[in-house]
């Protein structure tokens, strides 16, 4: 530590940190523009200059950049001597020299880390009397708008895009005055963080296009703490309202988690909220699997009818749905009759994954973790989709050891251009054993084409020659690679994930990681699991397989559907033969093949409409909390479980989230009430949290054309906020209950840093979720046994590939990723394809499924190997293991981005 | 004393009557017996601390001690690369293409024994992309060279080898700058770097580089041949050697010529460019290139060296010298000169990128009569934040302001007549 001093005051910081970090992490105000806290600093902006002093003695001093200063034992320096600040402020004219006059109708507006700086500096007279430079913009695609005009030329986001998410299709080109921020031609910004230029970028040069399009306000959104529904990783969102619509999601920073970026997934995936798909009243199945909206009173009683019947009543849960929900369906048809409602793999997989966590043998590292790795073997698992958030860390990982060189070299570990230009390409050791070409191949060190079940042996057979038992590889392959680099390590992450549904692959991982651990190494574990609550319903346990709960219902039974499209889970016959078969309640937020076929269907609440709690990967229980009220009959499926318990005649023993949430706790949530404070909460013991600004405008006239009276801000009985502006932000309430940053000065995102206790590090209060311990499940839940093999035959045995933008099945119903969203596709080695007839972009019948697809060829593919999209909308979703193929010459491309249709019948 | 040893970098182009030299010339006065002493019988150091000791300082413009910069190379295993800056784009400074085109054979020499020194496995003259003859005489020099066994594997029979190739640039100002210039050679934006690290710890590909002007690296064949004595006995002040200077404007005969460091500046202009033309008045030099700071009559008699013109508020840089006559209007010569350093600007730092088009704007307007109260106060301002280094990324921007603020120093009431009268005086009606 150095003590060192600005404008006289003493203050402490890392030795060697750079000052302008220093100083924000003291939370003084300092204007910046080109450094990140993520991206470090690289001097282009020239904003944060103070004045540098020699010594005590010195009274004049020196311009300097604190970005590029370093902290030392008795640097003295100033932000408020006038030089300085009238430095900035020049800064600041030079700046708006060509920025436009638009503010009013720009996207930005009210949200601008450029006005705020502006507004700052106090620049405001122009001076500058000669032309404006203007550009032509470019359309980026679906998600990202693009107003030149607007840049200031900060280099950040080429420096996020490409130099930390990898991007090569975003580039700064021209130079002098005229630097342009694009792409060589027109087209959609390919790599999958190119939302996180939103908040990147400090002005509205890149903005949400999807939030453009139907424009409100930053000020005028009413925001809750959220949590992405997008994968496993739980991602902490910010998400906001406006007129009863969920407006946008953008980054809640996690120090542990997310940092301050989230994927695309997580960003565009949540407009299905707003979908005309959404199930907003209950109805029936009338017959012909099509869907009839009769409201919910009338099909309430067909409901009651149904669970007061002497019929057998089971229960299908849901790994999209909260804790809470599962479990107050577990308990209203009994632990024996709750199936989670995994599919039957994935509940293998995901149960090994469970039991990793619970032992100790393994350290299951949170995604700050994994970028501490210093090798890394990804096994059968494309984690670049499945857990983009992951992926990105491990690019970070890998830059690892660019940190120990710059070290060496006496370059500061933030000065970003130096640290990468002396490091060049020298990366840690990044190992992939998948099946196909993952994202992450250009920071691998090497790779190798393998089916699943190869990589889930090859785990093994590593595990055995880092254990000692067993001879090592024969040298100059990729095992003995990966094996002498695995030997070297201090801290070495084995990551897969259940995507492949394959639980030996993950027991297989974790015996790898185990044995790394034994042999003496900072071992990490990290498994994806499938969706955001994968953890969560698993935990929730009951007796049912998925096999089991659909041959229950096949033999006649009444059903309880919670969030769940059982066609996502088996495959369409059984399911069919079930919902034939049986009396079905469907509750949930989008209409889906199940709700066609199902005897009532209620509306539940999605995120955004509710209060709940996910346990991500890690067994992070998080609290997402209602952002608004849903318009018409829409009610969290809690509540409807609630109502259906009534009608029977049973006290489920709660009538708030927050005493379900409780009753969680004592069924193998333990702790899990620490992720979010409840609805008694008072910041300061007086204040509910405030939903929305305090700049939040039209409360009385935003329904005037339907009332021009005042309306009552709803009471919030189910949680400690207010759906108001009046009420508390600073900073300085739990942190799982803040809702947006604001600070006086910065309206922008940019105020982060006066919620944190330093620059990266916790929220004031630290960081919210809360770590379960899974041993309760384990040693009281039935665990899943492997899923047996389907016996298909072919010659190609066949992977599941999950693209980013389809595969998850809320976000596939959101218009953004619809138009990023593949057509069905069937992967081939080249060789393969040659061999068959088949050419990039032509028909493939895959027999074992049943329909034709698109023909793409990957030389990472092994041989004797077909993968095939997965998880998109429809009914033909299951893996399979083995197929024939064969060239389908009547086959007609779909075009990518049209496929949003859902199989019914 | 022979041509050649009064004239080191010239000499022998001029006894063999002043075409370019090729190998069998240059093997003819004592070519390559440099190389040959160094490589197979001088310790790389005592190369170091001979062109230490002999002062040598780097001829691109800064002036800074060529050995001590070499000093700087650490010990460490791996590539190390020598550059040879041939991006000469500064204004009014063609010596290096003269070097190139005349004797080339001279930079590859001096660039074995540089390498040599820094034990450089590898090395690149980065070339001016618009320099055309110079890139096909230096490519025929290295060609006769490799064909004799001094360049490439086991040069003169030892243990050291070296790899040199040219590079022709893209072709923009700033890659001259040592950073941006070795951004430009990894195929990456030619912008500079931060220091540190310094090129010599962390320079080409992340590896130990060391970047040396042409004209330098000429000058240190002599050095080991010639020794160090006789080198600080050629300039005529503290500073060795001799210096290639320029002089270009509206004089008899504008041109380049090697004198020994320290030759005054009248004595170049009266003398060496035979005086001014058709009765011109001298009013201001800009003695190194564009980017250095008026001297005006004052000056005159000083002597061209580094400490000298320091002193009086300017730089040698590259000692070739622009002059600026009482027909030139020095408003238009301010916006001529920003307009080029605006368009050169890399585009990185806010400073250069927006506040140089800006002068640019506001010296076209009062040049056009359209100046306006107060526009002098701007032009002070950015010159003042524009100008101090450390404000900005790279000095590109520091050095563009140097011809501005001496400008207004010594030309005010040119300035302010423009803006008074709303006309440029310096033109006639009919232009």
């Amino acid at each position: 530590m150095a003590k060192f001093f600005i404008d006289g005051v003493e203050y402490e910081a890392k030795a060697g940190e750079n000052l302008l970090q220093a100083a924000l992490s003291q939370h003084l105000d300092l204007p910046y523009f080109c450094w990140h806290p993520s991206l470090g600093s690289v001097g282009a902006c020239r904003q944060c200059a103070v004045v540098e002093y020699r010594d005590e003695n010195d009274k004049k001093g020196r311009l300097s950049m604190a970005c590029l200063t370093g902290v030392r034992e008795g640097l003295r320096v100033s932000i408020a001597n006038s030089r300085a600040a009238d430095f900035r402020k020049t800064v600041i004219e030079w700046l708006m020299q060509n920025h436009p006059h638009d503010c009013p109708v720009c996207e930005e507006g009210g949200e601008c880390h450029l006005q705020d700086m502006t507004v700052m500096t106090g620049h405001s007279v122009r001076r500058y009397r000669q032309a404006k430079r203007t550009w032509q913009n470019q359309d980026l695609g679906p998600f990202i708008g693009h107003e030149m005009n607007r840049c200031i030329t900060c280099y950040r986001c080429v420096r996020f895009y490409a130099d930390y998410a990898g991007g090569t299709d975003l580039g700064a080109f021209g130079s002098r005055g005229r630097m342009y921020f694009g792409r060589v031609s027109e087209g959609t910004l390919e790599n999958e963080f190119s939302g996180n230029l939103v908040e990147v970028c400090p002005t509205g040069v890149f903005t949400d296009k999807p939030f453009a399009k139907q424009y409100t306000r930053k000020w005028d959104l009413q925001s809750s703490p959220s949590v992405c529904t997008g994968c496993s990783v739980g991602c902490n969102t910010f998400a906001a309202e406006r007129y009863g619509q969920l407006r946008r999601v953008h980054n809640r920073y996690h120090a542990d988690l997310n940092g301050y970026f989230i994927c695309d997934r997580g960003r565009f995936g949540m407009h299905f909220v707003n979908s005309d798909k959404r199930i907003r009243m209950g109805g029936v199945g009338v017959g012909d699997g099509t869907f009839e909206a009769r409201g919910t009173e009338r099909v309430l009683e067909t409901a009651s009818a149904l669970v007061r019947s002497d019929q057998a009543l089971i229960g299908i849960g849901s790994p999209r749905a909260s804790v809470e929900s599962n479990v107050a369906l577990k308990w209203l048809v009994g632990s024996e009759n709750f199936c989670p409602g995994l599919a039957d793999a994935d509940a293998a997989a995901t149960h090994e994954l469970i039991a990793s966590i619970a032992s100790d043998a393994c350290c299951i590292p949170t995604i700050a973790e994994i970028e501490r790795a210093d090798a890394v073997l990804v096994l059968g698992e494309d984690i670049a989709d499945t857990a983009p958030r992951a992926a990105l860390a491990l690019r970070q990982a890998v830059r690892g050891v660019s940190f120990a060189m710059a070290q060496e070299a006496g370059i500061p570990h933030w000065q970003d251009a130096g640290v990468r230009g002396h490091a060049q390409d020298h990366r840690h050791p990044l190992f992939i054993a998948c099946a196909g070409t993952s994202r992450l191949e250009d920071v691998a060190e090497a790779t190798e084409a393998m089916h699943p079940e190869d990589a889930a042996t090859f785990a093994l057979d590593l595990a055995e020659v880092i254990a000692g038992k067993r001879e090592a590889f024969e040298p100059g392959t990729f095992a003995a690679r990966v094996s002498a680099v695995l030997a070297d390590s201090k801290a070495p992450l084995v990551v897969s994930g259940t995507s492949q549904g394959n639980a030996s692959l993950v027991r297989a991982a974790r015996d790898l990681a185990v044995s790394l651990k034994i042999a003496g190494k900072q071992s990490m574990l990290l498994v994806a699991a499938r969706e955001a609550n994968s953890v969560g319903a698993c935990m929730v346990g009951g007796s049912l397989s998925m096999s089991e709960a659909l041959a229950r219902m096949a033999d006649g039974c009444s059903v309880v559907v919670l969030e769940n499209d059982l066609y996502r889970r088996a495959d369409a016959g059984r399911v069919n033969a079930a919902l034939r078969a049986s009396s079905v309640i469907v509750m949930d937020v989008l209409e889906t093949p199940t709700a066609d076929g199902a005897s009532v269907a209620l509306p539940a609440a999605s995120f955004a409409e509710s209060t709940g709690t996910y346990v991500n990967y890690e067994c992070r229980a998080q609290r997402f909390y209602q952002t608004f009220q849903p318009e018409g009959e829409i009610l969290p499926s809690w509540a409807w479980i609630s109502r259906l318990a009534s009608e029977r005649g049973s006290d489920p023993g709660w009538d708030s989230i927050e005493q379900l949430t409780r009753q969680c706790a004592e069924q193998g949530f333990a702790g899990i009430e620490q992720a979010g404070p409840g609805s008694d909460y008072r910041f300061a013991g007086i204040s509910r949290i405030a939903r929305q600004t305090h700049r939040y405008s039209g409360r009385t006239a935003m329904y005037a054309d339907e009332t021009v009276h005042e309306p009552k801000s709803r009471i919030d009985s189910e949680t400690a906020f207010a759906y108001s502006m009046e009420g508390a932000n600073s900073g300085r309430q739990a942190s799982a209950t803040i809702p947006y940053v604001w600070s006086p000065g910065w309206n922008s995102n940019q105020s982060l840093f006066k919620f944190q206790q330093e620059i990266s590090g916790p929220w004031m209060q630290g960081d919210p979720g809360v770590r379960l311990d899974p041993s309760w499940y384990l040693r009281h839940e039935a665990h899943p046994s492997d899923a047996e093999s389907l016996a298909a035959e072919g010659e190609f045995r066949s992977v599941p590939i999950f693209p980013l933008f389809g595969s998850e099945e809320q976000s596939a119903r959101s218009w953004p990723i619809v138009r990023r969203m593949p057509a069905p596709f069937a992967v081939l080695h080249p060789q393969d394809a040659a061999r068959l007839g088949l050419v990039e972009g032509g028909g493939v019948a895959v027999l074992a499924v049943g329909r034709s697809c698109e023909v793409r060829l990957d030389a990472g593919m092994p041989p004797g190997v077909v993968g095939i999209a997965a998880g998109l909308p429809g009914k033909d979703v299951q893996p399979h293991c083995r197929t024939d193929l064969s060239p389908d010459p009547e086959f007609v491309r779909k075009m990518d981005g049209e496929p949003g249709v859902i199989a019914r019948g | 004393m022979s041509l050649q040893e009064r004239l080191p970098l010239s000499g022998r182009v001029e006894e063999i009557g002043n075409r370019p030299v090729f190998m069998t010339d240059y093997l003819g006065g004592a070519g390559y017996e440099a190389a040959r002493i160094a490589v197979t019988g001088m310790d790389p150091n005592e190369v170091i601390a001979k062109v230490k000791e002999a002062n040598l300082r780097g001829r691109g413009g800064a002036g800074f001690p060529t050995g001590v910069k070499w000093g700087f190379v650490p010990d460490v295993e791996g590539v190390k690369y020598l550059v040879c800056n041939g991006d000469e784009m500064e204004p009014g400074t063609f010596k290096d293409r003269y070097l190139i085109e005349y004797n080339p054979h001279l930079l590859v020499e001096g660039m074995i024994i540089a390498a040599f020194a820094i034990q450089a496995q590898k090395a690149y003259v980065f070339l001016r992309g618009e320099y055309h003859v110079p890139r096909r005489r230096l490519a025929r020099a290295i060609e006769e060279a490799s064909a004799k066994g001094f360049l490439g594997e086991r040069i003169f029979g030892s243990d050291f080898s070296l790899d040199l190739r040219i590079h022709s640039s893209g072709g923009r100002y700033i890659c001259g700058e040592e950073t941006a210039l070795l951004n430009a050679l990894e195929g990456k934006r030619g912008q500079p770097r931060t220091r540190p690290p310094f090129p010599p710890a962390s320079g080409a590909w992340g590896r130990p580089t060391i970047v040396n002007n042409v004209e330098t690296l000429c000058n240190v064949p002599s050095i080991i041949r010639l020794g160090v004595d006789w080198y600080r006995n050629l300039g005529l002040t503290s500073d060795s050697g001799t210096k290639i200077y320029g002089v270009s404007g509206k004089v008899n005969n504008p041109g380049l010529w090697e004198l020994p460091m320290g030759t005054p500046i009248r004595e170049l202009v009266e003398e060496h460019a035979g005086g001014m033309r058709n009765g011109h008045k001298l009013r201001g030099i800009l003695p190194g290139g564009a980017s250095t700071d008026f001297l005006v009559e004052e000056h005159f008699d000083l002597s061209m060296d580094y400490e000298t013109i320091q002193a009086a508020g300017s730089r040698m840089g590259t000692g070739t010298m622009i002059l600026m006559d009482d027909s030139i209007c020095p408003v238009d010569l301010s916006r001529n000169l920003q307009h080029f350093f605006a368009q050169e600007s890399c585009g990185f730092c806010t400073p250069c990128r927006e506040g140089l088009p800006w002068v640019e704007g506001v010296l076209a307007d009062i040049e056009e009569g359209r100046g306006q109260e107060g526009d002098l106060d701007v032009l002070a301002l950015n010159a003042e934040y524009i100008g101090d280094p450390g404000n900005t990324f790279c000095l590109h921007a520091t050095g563009a302001i140097e011809p501005l603020q001496s400008a207004l120093k010594y030309f005010r009431e040119d300035f302010e007549s423009h803006i008074r009268t709303g006309k440029c005086s310096y033109r006639t009606e009919a232009s």
